[in-house]
């Protein structure tokens, strides 16, 4: 479980997050979501310790993250695993080097072992075979899922995703949502996903947190979100004017979106 | 202004090398490391510093020749200046002000490149120590390289001396020999040493240092490239100086 409480942070006099404080299960794969710029991607660094609040706390099961001593901080940092929103892959390695990385710096398993782990999870994000690539030599959406696969190599008790879907098309990216579900549930990970995507939000939302200028607006889980009568909330799903047309037409027929 | 500056770096810099050289998460990984950097480090440098060298050694005789013509000081006396020349000064400096150039920048940049490119927190996140596992195997394997490289450099410096003096008619064979044999001190190779060391951990330190740090986008990283080599030469000066005032 990670709790937050009180988080404050600013860029020059710039405020990014105001008095933020939420609280993550494990088990269930908690979504932030908002507009572009909103954050999000701030917010999640600053749960992962690279970025430092100005005001708040942190807390990962009771224990204080910003007061953890540097060796400890490493020592909690073996059970997080993180996509990038960048992807973030080493580029001079290869896509199983990158998969390995994590095992041969932290594990004692065999060659063979490492393999079969690494192979394991690209099998995971639906990309055997392409042990030998180079990171240059992928699509972004490929990039991410080896990202995911690198992630969850460790079997990690908290993942981060930071827009895990974006840039793949509608059928994978609900493969990948699927997937991080699936682990999460697997491992009881505390898993937070960043995404202003609306379809995983239907999809696997079980604690929905709306950023919007800098402050939680919104926050419960995906069902709650088509009965809640939260302005910013709806601005929100229904940005797209397709959308928009689909709920107008619904509620003069009668029916309740 | 400046020098609050310059303390400030200082600082940064002395905390970044006690993070560097602590214990490895993983021996082998890390001995991985030290051998691939000692191989790009070693074979990468030696064509660059073999060309010098002998440049170098060349320009020495013959400069010396040019000022001993007319004098009473021995012909033989070519061969001991461009030994201990070499030896005391040449080889050490040069060798490493142009390594700083070559060696040094390419680790601020590779560095920086990992930095912007969020490899470095990526490998935070993982829990590995960044700062031991991107530096320490650097500065380790120049430590261990550059000193032979610089003994090479002395070698084919005074090759280059040889070279430059005998067939061209400034004096014969035997008395080159002759001159490199007399009055020897095996302390000044003592200090060769000692001076290749020392620039050896200030030139990849340093340079690790200005890529570790990067922010920004490729204008900066050109820019912790070029303060890599520059802030290298001078500090390698600096403590060519020092070590002089010390060990001499
Ligand atoms: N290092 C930084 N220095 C200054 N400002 C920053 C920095 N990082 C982020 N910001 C600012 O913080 C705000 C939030 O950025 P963030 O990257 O969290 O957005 P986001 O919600 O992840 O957006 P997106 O969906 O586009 O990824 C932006 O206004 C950005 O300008
Ligand atoms: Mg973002």
């Amino acid at each position: 479980m990670i709790k937050i409480s009180g988080i404050y942070k600013s860029f020059g006099n710039t405020p990014v997050l105001k008095n933020i404080s939420a609280e993550f299960q494990p088990g269930k794969t908690n979504l932030i979501i908002g507009k572009s710029g909103a954050g999000k991607t701030v917010l999640l660094k600053l749960l992962v310790g690279l970025i430092a609040p100005n005001e708040g706390q942190i807390f990962y099961n009771k224990v204080d993250f910003l007061q953890l001593k540097k060796k400890d901080l490493r020592t909690l940092r073996m059970k997080v695993g993180m996509l990038f929103q960048g992807s973030a892959l080493f580029d001079s390695l290869t896509v199983e080097e990158n998969i390995r990385f994590p095992l041969d710096m932290f594990t004692d398993l065999t060659k063979k072992e490492k393999s079969d782990r690494v192979n394991t999870c690209l099998n995971r994000v639906s990309l055997d075979g392409i042990n030998a690539k180079f990171p240059s030599e992928l699509s972004g959406g490929m990039q991410k899922r080896v990202g995911i696969a690198r992630a969850i190599v460790l079997n990690p008790s908290y993942l981060f995703c930071d827009e895990p879907n974006s840039g793949l098309d509608p059928k994978t990216s609900l493969v990948i949502d699927e997937l991080i579900k699936d682990i999460t549930i697997e491992n009881n990970m505390t898993t937070i996903i960043n995404t202003h995507d609306m379809n995983s939000v239907m999809e696997v939302g079980d604690n929905v947190i709306l950023l919007h200028e800098g402050e939680i607006c919104w926050q419960g889980n995906k069902d709650e979100i088509m009965s809640s009568d939260n302005e910013i909330l709806h601005d929100f799903i229904f940005a797209s004017p397709f959308l928009q047309r689909l709920r107008n037409a619904a509620v003069s027929n009668g029916f309740h979106i | 202004m400046v020098i609050a500056k310059l303390l400030d770096h200082l600082g940064k810099y002395l905390i970044l090398m006690g993070n560097a050289f602590s214990k490895p998460e993983k021996t082998s990984m890390y001995y991985r490391e030290v051998i691939r950097q000692m191989h790009d480090i070693g074979v990468g440098s030696l064509i660059i510093v073999f060309i010098i060298s002998l440049f170098i050694g060349a320009v020495t005789a013959i400069q010396f020749a040019y000022q001993l013509d007319g004098t009473l000081v021995p012909d033989y006396y070519i061969g001991y200046v461009v030994r201990d020349m070499t030896i005391i000064e040449l080889a050490p400096t040069i060798t490493c002000l142009v390594l700083a150039g070559k060696v040094g920048s390419n680790m601020a940049s590779e560095i920086g490149g990992m930095r912007q490119k969020e490899h470095i927190d990526a490998m935070e996140i993982m829990g590995v120590n960044t700062a031991a596992y991107l530096i320490m195997p650097k500065v380790l394997a120049a430590v261990i390289i550059i000193p032979i490289l610089v003994a090479i450099a002395a070698f084919v410096s005074i090759g280059g001396g040889f070279i430059a003096s005998v067939p061209t008619g400034l004096l014969s064979g035997q008395e080159f020999v002759m001159g490199l044999r007399s009055f020897f001190m095996p302390y000044n190779v003592f200090m060769m040493f000692v001076k290749s060391l020392v620039f050896a951990f200030l030139l990849t330190s340093i340079s690790c240092y200005q890529g570790y740090n990067v922010k920004g986008g490729s204008i900066e990283l050109g820019k912790a490239s070029t303060n890599a080599v520059v802030i290298s030469d001078i500090m390698i000066l600096l403590a060519d100086y020092l070590i002089a005032v010390v060990l001499i």
